[in-house]
C-alpha cells in the first residue's frame, strides 16, 4: 500500500487524469490503493458485486464472457494506462464480464462506494469523471463494433 | 494513319508460365505458391502485385509476398475465395501457373528513409507487407523505429506466425499481434488492431505508416493515426483492392474515382484516396 | 490547309475503289434493320443514298430525305471501336505442356479503311488511342495498336447535325480538324451533289494523287462548304455546359439527384455499348472440354452491370445511382484527370439509344442547377 501522496504521483502520470486539479486528485487518490496481481488471476468475476474501478499501470487483463458449453470467450484485453470496469457506476453494481490477468499486473483500485459518494457530493468532479468514463466507453464500444464486423472473415 | 507507341514485343495480356515449386498451406483457407521464374529472375519492388492465371480457369490479382533478397522464387499468398483461387489451391509441385507483371506502385521504402516505419497489417493483408518488413530489416540502418502491428480474426488465423514470433523476439523491431476473438489459452491481445497503436512508441511527426488489410480496417487505422496522432495523410500508405481484369489500366474495372488502382496504385497515400472511402459505391 | 479537290458521287466511288485496291477492307455506313450501321462497303452504291436519321432522346427513325445525299444523316448505334477493339477478341490461346504454355499463332490484324468517320468520331479515335496505347507508360494494348495503325481514316464533315448532337460543346466538330487521312464535305451546290475532298496526311494525299480526275473546286463551292459547316455549328441539337464541369461532378458525389436518375435508369448498358469511347472490358478465360486448350478472350463490359464491380462476391456499386454517377463522372470529370481530356465527344448516341431517353447533357445540367458543393452534403468529392 502506498500513501495518498505517492499515489497522486502515480496517477498524475496517467493521461486519464490529465487536467484535474490537485484538490480533485487528492479526493480520487484517497479512495484508491495500488494492487499487484500475478498472471492468470481473476480480478473480478462475471455477475459478482462491482465494488471497485481499476486503472492498469502495468500488465494485461482479459475481459472474459462465460458461454455455456464453450471455453471462456475473451471479449477484449486491456493494457497499460487503460481503465478497467464500469459495472460499479450504475445499479445493480454487478460485473458483466470477468477480468483475469494475462501476466503479472499492477493496478490502482478505487473503492466504488467512496468514489460514487465523492462524485455525488462534488458534482463538478463527478461530471468531469463521467465525461472521461463516457469517452472510454464510447471508444470501447466503437472498437467492439469493429470486432463484431469480423472484417477479416472469409465471406460477406 | 497514325503511329502510336512502340508495339509491345509481347502482348501484356499473355500469361508467362511459372513452374510451381511448392504449395504451402498457411491457414485453413490460405496457401502460398512458390513459383520459379522462367529465366530465374523476377524483378519487383515490395508492394507490387501480379496477375496469377490458373490455366483455362481465370486470372486474379495477387500481391507478391516474397522478399527479393531472401527468396529466389516468387511467393504468392492466396486465400481461397472463388473459382480461380480454388483452382490455384489444387496445384502441385511441377504444375504451371501463368504470371503477368509485376504491376502497380511499391511501398515508399526509399522515401521513408530516416523515418519510423509503422507497419499495420490485417488478416491476409500481412502478405504484401512481408517484403516491406524484410526490406526494412535488411536495410535496418535506413530507418528509425520499425513497428509491426498485426490484427487477425482468431489465434488460428495468424499468417506467417513463425516469422511474426521471430520478429517479436528481435530487439530492432517491435511486433504486436491482436485478434478479434479468442478463448482462454490465448495470452495475447484481443481487440481491434487500432488498439495496438497506443501501446508502441513512434514519433508521429517522423513516421511513415504502411497499412494493408480490409478497407474498413485501413480507414479506421488511418483515421486513428490522423486524429489521435496528428499524422499527415500523405505519410499514411494503404493498398487498395478491386476486381482488376487487366492490371495495365485498360479494362476500367479497378477505377476508384480518377484512379486506376492497378497502375496508379495499388499502394496509395491516404491523401490520394482517403476522401473516397466514405462515399458509398465509388 | 491542304489542297482541296471536288468531285461528284463518282469520285466518292473511285475513292472506295482506290482504298480497296490498296488492300484495305473498306467499312462505311449502310442501312440494316432500319438503322444506319457500319459494315463492309464495296462501292458507292452501298452507301445509304437519300436516307436520314431522326434522333431524339430514346428515339431513332430512318426517313427518306427526297434527295441524293450519301451522307445526309449523322451517327447510328455502331461505332468504329467495334473494329479497333471488337466486342470479343481472342487475346491469347494455347495448350499446356510439361515445358509450360505453348501459344497458338495469332491471326494477322485486319487492314481497314474507315469510310465516313464523323468529326466527333475522329475525336473518339484520338480518345481511344490515349486509353489503349499510351496509358500509364505501359506497352500498348497490342491488338488495338496493330489494327489502329493500319486503319485509313476517311472523315465526313457534318453539314446537318442530328437532334442529339453536341460536338460544338465538346469542341470536336462539326468539321474535322485533324486525325483523318482524307476528309469529305458533302454539299448541294446549284442542284448538284458536290464532294469537297482534302487530304490530312501524306498517306491521304497519296491516295488522292493516285485517283486522278479530281477537279479543283470553285470559289463558290468552297464558300458554300464553309457556309454549311458554319450553319451546322450553329444548329446543334444539344448543348453541354463544360465550364467547371469536372469539379462540379466530382464535388457532387452525394447529390440526391443521382437517386432520381436511378429511378429512371434501367442499367441496360446501352449507353456504354453505343458510346464510341467507352473502353471498359473484361477478360474471360475458357478451357476446352477435354481440358487441354485454353482461350483468353477480351469482351466489352459496362460499368452499368452489377457484376462489373464484383469483388469477393459482392458488388461495390450496388445501386444504379452509383453506377450512373460512375459513368457520367468518369466521362466528364475523372477522364480529364486520367487522360487530359473528357471522354465524351458529343455524338449523342447515349441519348438516342437510352430506352428511357436519359440525356447526358440534361443530367449534367441538373447537377449544375442542384450543385451541393457549398453545402455540408456536398462535402467529399470524387476526384
Amino acid at each position: 500500500m502506498m500513501d495518498t501522496e505517492n499515489l497522486i504521483k502515480v496517477l498524475d502520470e496517467q493521461s486519464f487524469f490529465t487536467g484535474l486539479s490537485p484538490e480533485q486528485m487528492v479526493v480520487l487518490a484517497s479512495t484508491a490503493a495500488e494492487v499487484d496481481y500475478s498472471g492468470g488471476v481473476e480480478v473480478f468475476e462475471e455477475g459478482g458485486r462491482a465494488d471497485a474501478a481499476y486503472l492498469i499501470l502495468e500488465g494485461a487483463v482479459a475481459l472474459e464472457l462465460h458461454v455455456t458449453n464453450r471455453a471462456h470467450h475473451i471479449v477484449q484485453t486491456l493494457h497499460e494506462s487503460e481503465v478497467l470496469g464500469w459495472g460499479w457506476l450504475f445499479p445493480p453494481h454487478r460485473w458483466s464480464f470477468s477480468a483475469r490477468t494475462l501476466e503479472p499486473t499492477k493496478v490502482v483500485r478505487f473503492d466504488a462506494i467512496q468514489l460514487r459518494a465523492a462524485w455525488e457530493s462534488d458534482c463538478e468532479l463527478g461530471y468531469e469523471m463521467m465525461k472521461r468514463f463516457a469517452q472510454v466507453m464510447t471508444g470501447r464500444l466503437a472498437a467492439t463494433r469493429l470486432q463484431l464486423v469480423d472484417f477479416y472473415g472469409d465471406t460477406h | 494513319m497514325v503511329t502510336l507507341t512502340e508495339p509491345a514485343v509481347i502482348d501484356q495480356m499473355t500469361p508467362i508460365p511459372f513452374k510451381v515449386r511448392s504449395v504451402r498451406e498457411e491457414l485453413s483457407h490460405t496457401f502460398t505458391l512458390e513459383l520459379e521464374p522462367p529465366n530465374g529472375d523476377f524483378d519487383f519492388q515490395p508492394g507490387q502485385f501480379t496477375m496469377v492465371y490458373a490455366f483455362g480457369i481465370g486470372e486474379v490479382p495477387i500481391s507478391i509476398s516474397s522478399s527479393s533478397t531472401r527468396e529466389a522464387t516468387l511467393l504468392q499468398t492466396i486465400r481461397r475465395t472463388g473459382a480461380v483461387t480454388h483452382a490455384l489451391g489444387t496445384l502441385k509441385s511441377g504444375d504451371y501457373v501463368g504470371i503477368r507483371g509485376p504491376y502497380g506502385t511499391p511501398w515508399p521504402m526509399q522515401e521513408s528513409k530516416g523515418r519510423d516505419l509503422l507497419i499495420v497489417g490485417g488478416g491476409i493483408g500481412l502478405a504484401p507487407l512481408r517484403p516491406a518488413i524484410y526490406h526494412a530489416l535488411e536495410n535496418r540502418d535506413d530507418y528509425e523505429r520499425v513497428v509491426v502491428l498485426y490484427g487477425t480474426r482468431t489465434p488460428d488465423d495468424i499468417l506467417f506466425e513463425t516469422e511474426l514470433r521471430r520478429w517479436g523476439d528481435r530487439t530492432d523491431i517491435t511486433t504486436l499481434i491482436t485478434v478479434d476473438a479468442a478463448d482462454r489459452g490465448w495470452y495475447g491481445a484481443v481487440g481491434v488492431v487500432t488498439r495496438l497503436i497506443g501501446r508502441v512508441g513512434f514519433d508521429p511527426s517522423n513516421t511513415t505508416a504502411l497499412v494493408c488489410g480490409p478497407e474498413i480496417m485501413m480507414t479506421v487505422t488511418a483515421e486513428r493515426l490522423m486524429e489521435g496522432y496528428s499524422m499527415e495523410p500523405s505519410n499514411i500508405y494503404v493498398t487498395m483492392e478491386r476486381n482488376m481484369k487487366c492490371g495495365i489500366g485498360v479494362c476500367g474495372h479497378c477505377q476508384f474515382g480518377a484512379k486506376f488502382i492497378c497502375t496508379d496504385g495499388a499502394v496509395f497515400s491516404y491523401s490520394e484516396v482517403g476522401h473516397l472511402f466514405d462515399i458509398k459505391g465509388v | 490547309m491542304s489542297e482541296m479537290y471536288v468531285s461528284g458521287q463518282s469520285g466518292v466511288g473511285r475513292l472506295i475503289q482506290a482504298l480497296a485496291e490498296r488492300g484495305h477492307r473498306v467499312i462505311g455506313p449502310i442501312v440494316r434493320n432500319e438503322a444506319l450501321v457500319y459494315d463492309e462497303i464495296k462501292g458507292v452504291e452501298d452507301l445509304p443514298k437519300g436516307w436520314t436519321d431522326l434522333q431524339e432522346p430514346g428515339r431513332y427513325r430512318l426517313e427518306q430525305r427526297g434527295d441524293e445525299k450519301l451522307f445526309g444523316f449523322v451517327v447510328g448505334p455502331t461505332s468504329w471501336k467495334q473494329y479497333l477493339n471488337p466486342p470479343e477478341t481472342v487475346l491469347w490461346s494455347g495448350v499446356i505442356s510439361p515445358e509450360g504454355f505453348v501459344t497458338d499463332p495469332a491471326p494477322e490484324p485486319p487492314k481497314y479503311a474507315f469510310f465516313g468517320v464523323r468529326p466527333c468520331e475522329v475525336a473518339a479515335l484520338g480518345v481511344l488511342d490515349k486509353v489503349y496505347s499510351t496509358s500509364n507508360g505501359l506497352p500498348s494494348m497490342a491488338g488495338y495498336t496493330a489494327i489502329r495503325e493500319q486503319a485509313f481514316i476517311v472523315a465526313v464533315n457534318c453539314v446537318e447535325p442530328g437532334g442529339n448532337c453536341f460536338c460544338v460543346s465538346m469542341d470536336t466538330g462539326p468539321t474535322a480538324e485533324a486525325g483523318y487521312d482524307i476528309a469529305i464535305t458533302e454539299i448541294v451546290h446549284n442542284g448538284n451533289m458536290r464532294y469537297l475532298i482534302e487530304a490530312g496526311t501524306p498517306a491521304g494525299a497519296e491516295v488522292l494523287g493516285d485517283m486522278g480526275n479530281l477537279e479543283e473546286p470553285s470559289e463558290a463551292e468552297i464558300e458554300a462548304r464553309d457556309f454549311f459547316l458554319t450553319e451546322a455549328a450553329a444548329n446543334m441539337g444539344k448543348t453541354l455546359e463544360v465550364d467547371d464541369l469536372p469539379e462540379l461532378l466530382k464535388g457532387n458525389a452525394r447529390n440526391p439527384r443521382w437517386e432520381s436518375i436511378a429511378d429512371r435508369c434501367l442499367a441496360c448498358a446501352n449507353c456504354t455499348m453505343v458510346c464510341p469511347t467507352c473502353f471498359c472490358n473484361t477478360v474471360d478465360d475458357n478451357l476446352s472440354l477435354d481440358g487441354t486448350h485454353a482461350t483468353r478472350t477480351r469482351k466489352w463490359d459496362s460499368c452499368f452491370t452489377l457484376g462489373f464491380s464484383y469483388m469477393h462476391g459482392l458488388p461495390m456499386r450496388e445501386g444504379v445511382g452509383a453506377r450512373y454517377r460512375q459513368w457520367i463522372t468518369h466521362k466528364l470529370a475523372t477522364w480529364v484527370d486520367q487522360f487530359d481530356e473528357m471522354g465524351c465527344v458529343g455524338c449523342g448516341r447515349c441519348i438516342t439509344w437510352c430506352p428511357v431517353g436519359i440525356d447526358i447533357t440534361h443530367e449534367a445540367g441538373a447537377i449544375r442547377r442542384a450543385d451541393l458543393r457549398d453545402t455540408p452534403i456536398g462535402i467529399g468529392g470524387f476526384a
